[in-house]
């Protein structure tokens, strides 16, 4: 028997693959579901949405970290939100620099079922420097007295669980624990299909607001709906581009599968739609 | 099980009725005119085909709630069995209409009332079309937080004692706030009186099916009260039940015909079957249900406590007099040792946050906890408010601040409301008697009735709620910059 995956990217537009299904579980939270596919290796699948594949979580998860880590290059504490998968956390502990990673994932079974199913892509869950906690995001942002230099929002969509992360409260609440010098990146959504751009262009709002710095950044992952992504770079100091670190970033010979320093700047440019949804596009005079 | 039910509380006979006239396939020559929503497309694709094909008429196999035979009958003879009442009214015209219906079942023309001064609209309304001359009771204040309470057992028996004449007492069980009076206390003084008891529980619902929460009216031993199932129950917006006790065995046809006084002869069987449904949920899973609202409040009301600069008052305000018992699923907050008016808070949540709370008044603000209620939405307001003192938190503001004011009363609303009467301007009406109401809205607690004097107190207060951006509601005017007055 054939079985397909589909995941509906509009109303009317839908991505799928011929999957085999591994496992299939039912957390407080959500359905978590892993299956095998030809072409994308193993797919982690969250309440029907694709969360990452073996073959592009690279671009994802190198995306989320090196662009930030690579501006500020002394970061020693680091906090993510979400990323129970632990992709991120593998990008972070390449480098010897930091001193904590603490994880916040409200939901304890993603990190089991990644570690089982996805150990190549789980990072060393292990790591003396790894600390993880299970609790809502929101909250702990709120509560914790901890300060960090760096916090990545590895966060599932605007609704279900993750909701809570597309918030002002919790960007705010954010701002607050970052120390003086502190940056924030996280994923932002795909600015193509119209549902997905409302939400790119309310979080800009709310972000924008809080952050002195706040700039989008793209890549292109293609499991993901459109294909075209976008992060955000929020930040009280450093902004991405006149504060890179090029020289420091390449000492460290981190081999990465799509990050480079050019790529770096070049991810910054944003193609005209995207800066009029965020109202930054300049006006041109017609000839 | 918080009460022995006689009957089997898992029936629902109106419900029942409904699914069973879908199955019929019915022809309709009757209205509503959509006609199971055939001919109105657009608004069937909204609501949906299962609404529309229930919004039907009253019939034999549905009963008729102006005059219940079958299925309203007996599922309203549920109702007050799972309510612990000697009856119960369906009302689809609001709990406005349940608060009107106990004044005017109670009180005749002429005749007096007692009533703590701090009721809903309707309460002042009732006696605009009851004619029925209220005796106003100070609720007593708490200094600190400014708010009015729920009345001293002192002063209700100096009431009581002054018009012995009075043929009511009306209490709020909770108020806005969630403060409760001494309602066994007020039941035992009234009855001795020979005085009704009418309780408004608007916002108490669920102390019917609370275990450690506050008394409510039928288990108080009150005569009637009016109870808003669709605030904290579950029900559809607009339904609501008026439970009658004992005390009134001997005027239940009188109480139906002065219900059918003003009760829309084309009930909306959505909203009873809303009520049908609801009790049944209550009735069986209520106590858990309320359980775990009550631990979400209790949650809540330590963490807003621990952000600093807002104070989320609970059960330690408690005086066992005015403020005898305490709501706790309701989330009060006093705002203003970070120096924001309430209503100020109430506006930067809804606006930058995205979360609309029930109502913002000068020093204060109140979050509803119900039936719907989920962990990631109140951690939302957890942390929109420690966000919003990050952003704003400055020093106290230093006015104190009186949400209630004892009023001067001139004539009975009823008198006032009928007399002639000219319009001026907001700042020429000191000492003229004013005959229409104002209020901020939500609550809806008059800040003046009609027959009572306006004050210099009066005019600050409106002018001070309308400079935070209070929404003045009520007058004539709908800029409340003149009002009316006797002429």
């Amino acid at each position: 028997m054939t079985m397909w995956f589909t995941e509906n990217h509009t109303k009317d537009v839908y991505f799928a693959f011929k999957v085999k299904q591994l496992y299939s579980t039912e957390s407080d939270f959500q359905q978590i579901d892993i299956y095998q596919t030809k072409d994308f290796g193993r797919v982690l699948v969250m309440d029907e949405r694709i969360m990452l594949t073996e073959k592009d979580e690279k671009i994802y998860h190198e995306m989320i970290v090196h662009v930030a880590m690579a501006v500020h290059m002394d970061a020693e504490d680091v906090l993510i939100i979400g990323g129970g998968d632990g992709g991120a956390l593998r990008e972070l502990q390449r480098y010897p620099g930091i001193k904590s990673i603490d994880m916040v994932e409200i939901d304890s079974v993603v990190p089991e079922v990644a570690q089982r199913f996805l150990p190549e892509i789980a990072g060393d869950f292990l790591d003396s420097r790894f600390t993880l906690v299970i609790a809502d995001g929101l909250k702990y942002v709120r509560t914790t007295k901890k300060k960090y230099d760096l916090i990545i929002v590895d966060s599932t969509d605007p609704f279900g669980p993750g909701e809570s992360l597309f918030t002002r409260e919790f960007y705010g609440n954010c701002f607050e624990i970052l120390r003086a010098d502190g940056l924030l990146v996280n994923q932002h959504e795909s600015p193509y299909y119209r549902s997905d751009a409302r939400e790119v262009k309310s979080t800009f709002e709310k972000t924008s607001k809080i952050f002195p710095i706040d700039k989008l950044f793209q890549a292109h992952i293609p499991t993901y709906p459109s294909g075209h992504w976008l992060f955000g770079f929020l930040s009280k100091e450093y902004d991405p581009l006149d504060n890179l670190q090029a020289e420091r970033w390449s000492k460290l010979g981190l081999d990465t599968y799509y990050y480079n320093l050019a790529l770096h700047c070049g991810s910054f440019a944003l193609p005209n739609y995207v800066l009029e949804l965020i109202g930054k596009k300049q006006n041109i005079k017609r000839r | 099980m918080i009460r022995e039910y006689k009957l089997n509380q898992e029936e629902t006979p109106l419900y029942d009725a409904l699914l069973e006239y879908r199955k019929q396939r019915m022809v309709s020559f009757d209205v509503p005119g959509h006609k199971q929503g055939r001919g109105n497309p657009e608004l069937t694709e909204f609501l949906g085909k299962y609404a529309m094909s229930v919004d039907v008429n009253s019939m034999k196999m549905l009963d008729n709630l102006i005059h219940p035979v079958g299925v309203i009958k007996e599922a309203q003879e549920l109702a007050a069995d799972a309510f612990g009442a000697y009856s119960a009214f369906f009302m689809t015209n609001g709990t406005t209409s349940a608060v009107q219906a106990m004044v005017l079942a109670t009180v005749n023309p002429g005749e007096k009332i007692i009533m703590p001064r701090n009721v809903h609209r309707s309460a002042i309304n009732a006696l605009i079309l009851s004619r029925a001359i209220p005796v106003y009771v100070d609720p007593g204040v708490n200094e600190r937080l400014g708010i009015p309470l729920g009345m001293s057992i002192e002063n209700i028996e100096k009431a009581i004692r002054e018009n012995p004449e009075a043929k009511a007492i009306l209490v709020n069980n909770p108020t806005y706030y969630g403060i409760c009076p001494n309602l066994k206390a007020i039941v035992e003084l009234a009855h001795q009186a020979g005085m009704k008891v009418l309780v408004d529980e608007a916002h108490g619902t669920h102390f019917y099916f609370e275990r450690k929460g506050p008394i409510s009216a039928m288990a108080a031993g009150a005569d009637l009260a009016a109870i808003s199932t669709h605030k904290t129950g579950g029900s559809l917006t607009q339904s609501s039940i008026l439970l009658s006790g004992p005390g009134m065995a001997e005027e239940q046809g009188y109480l139906r015909q002065i219900i059918n006084l003003t009760l829309t002869t084309s009930s909306s069987y959505l909203l009873l079957s809303s009520l049908d449904i609801t009790r049944k949920y209550l009735a069986l899973q209520g106590e858990n249900i309320y359980q775990r609202v009550l631990e979400y409040a209790n949650y809540a009301r330590k963490e807003i406590n621990n952000i600093g600069g807002f104070y989320a008052f609970g059960k330690a305000e408690i005086d066992h007099d005015a403020f005898f018992d305490f709501d706790q699923t309701k989330l009060s907050i006093h705002t203003r040792d970070i120096g924001l008016a309430g209503i100020e808070v109430y506006d930067i949540l809804r606006d930058e946050y995205q979360i609309q709370i029930e109502f913002g008044d000068l020093g204060n603000v109140l979050a509803i906890l119900s039936i719907g209620d989920r962990p990631v939405a109140i951690e939302r307001l957890l942390g929109a408010l420690s966000d919003i003192k990050r952003r704003y938190g400055k020093k106290a503001d230093q006015i104190a601040v009186n949400e209630y004011n004892q009023p001067k009363v001139v004539m009975s609303p009823a008198e006032a409301f009928y007399a002639k009467s000219k319009q001026i301007p907001l700042d020429q009406t000191i000492g003229k008697v004013c005959t229409e109401f104002v209020m901020c809205y939500p609550p809806g607690i008059p800040i003046l009735a009609p027959g009572e004097e306006i004050t210099a107190e009066v005019l600050e207060y409106i002018d001070y709620a309308k400079e935070k951006g209070s929404s003045m509601t009520g007058a004539e005017d709908l800029a409340t910059e003149k009002l009316n007055v006797i002429d």
